[in-house]
């Protein structure tokens, strides 16, 4: 497994990096935890002329909540960071549902969020979670900032609507409404293996009843699917089994599955279903007994 | 009293493994930790099609990027004469291609260069022009009329069809139908699998033309059948050749034959007079060196209405890719299958083997198991399971009543093999009382009532191990015994080699306690060395679990050549005749007074300093052991498992394990080889296969698709112990390397079947995804063959 040759760039500053991205022209790459970018290298499935290693640049790695409640993840966050951290059990359950699921407990000491979201998998993890909790991305060019929702990163498999000279600096998730709730569930042959079938569930209710909510699925279509009719299937009103059966289906009709060696397109339909019904089930029925 | 043979770390001890002193620290030396002077590095470019017409092949590109020192295609091969070579059953293998490709990841050029990225970037300029051709990827379309025919390269082959083979009592076996109140039917798969060893497949061949001598280190579990075939196909002197394995990242069965790499390599190293490393890629390793199983059952069961098992017939279809390259005894087309039913006392049976070709990569290797025997035991415990459902006969009882009982040894088996010793029934016992069997069953029932779906699988069964006595057993006419070297220093420490070759198994732990157990010197005083031609006796190798029957065995016999001459050393040194000598462990004493003895380390300095007239000095031997019979290892593997209606997923409850491996020489590391082995059963059974589109692009090329569990799904086991003595073993051992993984599948299997036994479903084929369960729950039918890549069912 020996990658093509490249040139290796270690800025150590966020401006530095974008000025190195900018004259690499399209042809240099962001490396942050290096967990997906290094596979794809040695195996030649890409071969970028320079590598921008983001690991030496201060301060991002951070993980905080902001006095209004916003969720701020560095680009240097690793997921054994989210794993570990005790904010989001409190702030966004589905996250924290996520964090132990997301591969292995080796990847997960060097891949980022970030770096999962910029790599726009179809499969990854933190993608439809992050469409699930109504997150987005602060990316940095040369001509300043901007947010980008993460249901709206993805263009399609492995490709982002970020400009070549742009570097996403954090992903930001907004104070939940409510109270948050919610989960992820995610079907595996193996620890470490990438989902047959992941579905995010987060809802936000005040008073019983649900106020906002979002559903991502992961590795059901050619890229993350925000399953919007399912959500909104469930706003407006508590949680009732008719409302779950409905979102249940919404859901399932939203994916866009391939059948492939990880099963059958009917079966990962009929699991996007059950994990939604399941989630909002557990959900209702903790509800039922904090009441 | 002689001395404790647990404390000199004897047989029964659970010594710490002297190997992983050096594992644990980092300091193994495997392939490619060997680094030597002025050495280049070889890479392989293969094929991206199944099958193809190569047109042409353009390397100018390559040649022209510095450090690039040599191109290597079918041409060139061919020019030598070595563009294709024998396999280890009488089939040839091309080296690299010059007419086709016949698989995907056949190796078609290799590039020579300064440093592996230089090689590869190289590999990457050289053009290839290929026309596909029709793709055939399973014995259905190879044997279909008007099939493209895959090896029109051998002048006398017509269709695909690699052999028919048929084994048994064809006349016997239709009586026994034709009596049978029930007749049993089961068709099974068994998928293509990969041994996938953590370390890959390398070489380094180092040609020196000042001394015309060719070292070749190399990851091979059988070095001296490499050196015969690099001596017969390069056409080198043997005394020339030098084949070195050095530490391996385990084997499976995986680095017994020949690969095209190894030979590429030796001879860019005699044209370039350089060292030429070449290590494999995991892809490389998994797309087209010896794989394992794909091979589909018909099987027939003729039943008497009280559960007796009056025949059986088998029909298998199996699929060798475009080479027939199987590691096997030669006398069998389709390795030990016939060694089904050993443990059932089945009065007649009958089997038609074929084989085919398949525009996969070759193979058909042992992965850990000795020779097909894990197919055997797979699809008899499947046909067991379901004769007995379609009796409605308890899964146990029926066991029972056909096993062979205690008494009725020796026994021929339905297929010819004789089999000499067990405790069938007694396994069987422990089995059922550890997994809380009637319990169990009243669970399942009332679980069913709240519809969950638990399930009991079993699976009990004797494997033939230790290929192989010298009559029946042999590779390439050269016969499968093995042999021991043991030289006693003065001091009383000593070396021992063997013609085994461990990967893993512990041999330097293991071998050096038969020592301390035959000779009375500490464990920790023998060292172990094997994997050296130069150095080590001639031997087989490793793998088919015949370490401890045969070269394990061989170590005996040599010790006990040892304890010969140290007895004529100790008369000696007491002045008595020999005849008034005794043995007890360590130590020889005068009989008629006890207190006057020798140790054997007293009989080893007086080899050196104190020999009478007429004795050779030195203490050394050698032993070639050719065993009378292969062991009979026996087992009873139970699981209980919990089946998810709604998505599929099974979990497993519990899993009890029963080996009957014979007597133990290292208990600890015996227990490591069944849980090992039970984790890929497991794996077999739950996850993992290799599977190929309607092109036949492989899926399973990396450890993304091809699957090994890890710590977190695998379940716990729970290991109990029956000890049978092998009747004819001098240390009464039986192998136990291959057990678990040999019997295990089924009892997994068979649990997840009887979980769903009340909805119809007799079977579903390996690997049992989530969604194939699913599907068989919810559309009541079977779900059998490879898993298919379908592109879209939407
Ligand atoms: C064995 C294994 C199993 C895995 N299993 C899973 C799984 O089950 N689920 C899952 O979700 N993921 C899985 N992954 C992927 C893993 O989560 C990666 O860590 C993650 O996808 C990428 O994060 P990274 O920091 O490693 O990014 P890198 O590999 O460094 O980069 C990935 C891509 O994103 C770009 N990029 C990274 N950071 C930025 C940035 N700040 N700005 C702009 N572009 C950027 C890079 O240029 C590159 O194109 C697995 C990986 C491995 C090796």
């Amino acid at each position: 497994m020996y990658p093509s040759r490249f040139q290796y760039e270690a800025p150590r500053s966020i401006e530095e990096a974008i000025a190195l991205l900018h004259k690499g022209g399209g042809e240099a790459k962001v490396l942050a935890g290096g967990q997906s970018l290094v596979p794809m290298l040695k195996l030649r499935f890409a071969s970028p002329e320079m590598l921008v290693d983001i690991n030496n640049i201060p301060d991002l790695d951070y993980l905080r909540v902001d006095s209004d409640g916003t969720l701020r993840i560095g680009a240097l966050c690793r997921h054994a960071d989210l794993e570990k951290s005790m904010v989001l059990e409190t702030h966004q359950p589905t996250m924290a549902a996520a964090a132990p699921l997301v591969s292995d407990p080796i990847v997960r000491n060097r891949g980022t969020l970030v770096g999962s979201l910029c790599h726009a998998d179809p499969q990854g993890d933190w993608a439809s979670v992050m469409v699930a909790v109504d997150g987005h991305i602060v990316a940095q060019g040369p001509k300043g900032r901007r947010s980008i929702p993460v249901s709206e990163l993805m263009k399609g498999p492995f490709q982002t609507v970020l400009a070549y000279d742009e570097l996403a600096i954090e992903a930001v998730v907004p104070a939940p409404k409510g109270v948050a709730a919610g989960g992820y569930l995610k079907l595996e042959r193996r620890v470490g293996d990438f989902a047959t079938v992941g579905v995010a569930v987060a809802i936000e209710t005040t008073d019983g009843s649900v106020v906002r909510a979002g559903i991502g699925l992961t590795g059901v279509g050619g890229s993350t699917i925000n399953a919007k009719d399912a959500a909104s299937a469930l706003v407006g009103a508590p949680l009732s089994a008719a409302s779950i059966a409905r979102a249940g289906e919404l859901a399932a009709q939203a994916a866009q599955p391939r059948s492939d060696h990880r099963g059958g397109a009917t079966y990962k339909r009929h699991i996007v279903s059950t994990f939604v019904a399941r989630i909002l089930n557990e959900v209702a029925e903790s509800k039922g007994k904090a009441a | 009293m002689g001395l404790d043979e647990i404390k000199i770390g004897g047989l029964g001890a659970s010594r710490r493994r002297v190997e992983d002193n050096r594992f644990i620290r980092g300091k193994g030396n495997y392939i490619d930790d060997i680094v030597l002077p002025g050495m280049l590095h070889m890479e392989i470019l293969r094929s991206p099609l199944a099958h193809a017409r190569i047109k042409s092949i353009d390397a100018t590109k390559a040649w022209a990027i510095p450090g690039v020192r040599l191109v290597l295609t079918g041409e060139t091969m061919a020019s030598r004469n070595l563009a294709w070579m024998p396999t280890l059953s009488y089939d040839t293998q091309a080296v690299l291609a010059t007419d086709k490709v016949r698989f995907q990841g056949q190796e078609v050029a290799c590039v020579v260069a300064d440093d592996p990225y230089i090689a590869k970037d190289a590999c990457e300029a050289i053009v290839v022009d290929y026309e596909p051709l029709p793709v055939i990827i399973n014995p259905q379309q190879a044997l279909a009329p008007n099939a493209p025919l895959i090896r029109d390269d051998k002048e006398n082959q017509r269709d695909n069809v690699v052999f028919d083979w048929v084994v048994g009592d064809k006349d016997g076996t239709d009586k026994a139908f034709a009596k049978a109140d029930v007749v049993s039917k089961l068709e099974l798969h068994y998928p293509r699998s990969h041994p996938s060893p953590m370390e890959t497949c390398g070489s380094i061949a180092d040609f020196d033309r000042s001394t015309s001598k060719l070292t070749v280190y190399m990851t091979t579990q059988a070095p001296h059948i490499i050196r015969a075939a690099v001596a017969l196909v390069a056409e080198l002197p043997e005394h020339m050749i030098r084949i070195v394995s050095p530490d391996l990242g385990g084997g499976f069965g995986n680095k017994v034959p020949v690969y095209p790499g190894y030979v590429a390599s030796i001879l860019a190293s005699i044209l370039l007079e350089r060292p030429v490393k070449w290590i494999e890629d995991k892809t490389g390793n998994l797309i087209s060196t010896g794989f394992a199983r794909d091979i589909y059952l018909r099987g027939e069961m003729a039943l008497r209405k009280d559960g007796k098992i009056l025949g059986v017939r088998m029909h298998t279809d199996s699929d060798h890719g475009a080479f027939f390259s199987d590691a096997q005894p030669s006398k069998f087309k389709i390795g030990l299958m016939h060694s089904a039913f050993a443990c059932y006392d089945i009065p007649a049976a009958h089997l038609t083997a074929r084989g085919v070709y398949t525009n996969k990569a070759p193979g058909g290797v042992a992965y850990r198991c000795s020779f097909r025997v894990t197919e055997a035991m797979f699809f008899q415990e499947r046909m067991v399971q379901a004769a007995a459902d379609d009796l409605g006969m308890d899964q146990a009882e029926f066991r029972r009543i056909n096993f062979v009982r205690d008494d009725d040894f020796p026994h021929r088996t339905p297929f010819g093999f004789l089999t000499d010793s067990g405790q069938y029934g007694k396994c069987l016992d422990v089995g059922l009382e550890a997994i809380g069997y009637q319990d169990f069953l009243r669970q399942k029932a009332d679980a069913a009532k709240k519809g969950r779906l638990l399930g009991i699988g079993i699976s009990t069964m004797t494997e033939p191990l230790g290929a192989g006595n010298s009559r029946e057993y042999d590779i390439l006419g050269i016969k499968m015994f093995d042999s021991a070297e043991l030289r006693v220093h003065l001091t009383g420490k000593a070396i021992l080699r063997t013609g085994a070759k461990t990967q893993g198994q512990g041999h330097e732990t293991t071998w050096a306690q038969i020592v301390a157990h035959e000779l009375g010197i500490p464990a920790d005083d023998v060292t172990v060395e094997e994997g050296d031609t130069d150095t080590a006796p001639f031997g087989m190798g490793t793998y088919a679990s015949r370490s401890t029957p045969v070269a394990g065995a061989a170590v005996a016999m040599v010790s006990r050549k040892i304890r010969a001459k140290a007895r004529k050393l100790a008369a000696h040194l007491l002045e008595v005749s020999e005849e008034d000598i005794e043995w007890e462990l360590g130590r020889f004493y005068v009989r008629s007074s006890p207190d006057r003895g020798v140790t054997i380390q007293d009989c080893a300095m007086a080899a050196y300093t104190n020999v009478p007239d007429g004795l050779e000095p030195g203490l050394e031997n050698n032993a070639y052991y050719d065993p009378p019979n292969l062991t009979w290892p026996f087992a009873c593997y139970i699981a209980t498992v919990e089946v998810d209606p709604e998505t599929g997923v099974w979990d497993v409850l519990n899993m009890v394990a029963v080996d009957d491996c014979g007597v133990r020489i290292n208990p600890m590391i015996v227990e490591g080889q069944i849980m090992g082995g039970l984790t890929e059963a497991y794996a077999m059974a739950s996850m993992q296969f290799i599977t190929f589109d309607s092109e036949g692009n492989c899926v399973g090329s990396n450890y993304m698709d091809y699957l090994l569990p890890t710590a977190w799904e695998t379940p716990g086991f729970e290991l109990h112990e029956v000890v049978t003595p092998c009747p004819h073993h001098p240390i009464g051992a039986k192998g136990v390397g291959e057990c678990a993984t040999v019997g295990g599948p089924a009892a997994f299997v068979n649990a997840v079947m009887d979980a769903l036994k009340g909805t119809g479903v007799r079977n579903i084929d390996m690997p049992l995804l989530p969604d194939r369960v699913y599907e068989a729950i919810t559309q009541r039918h079977d779900v059998s063959g490879a898993p298919p890549v379908k592109m879209d069912d939407t």
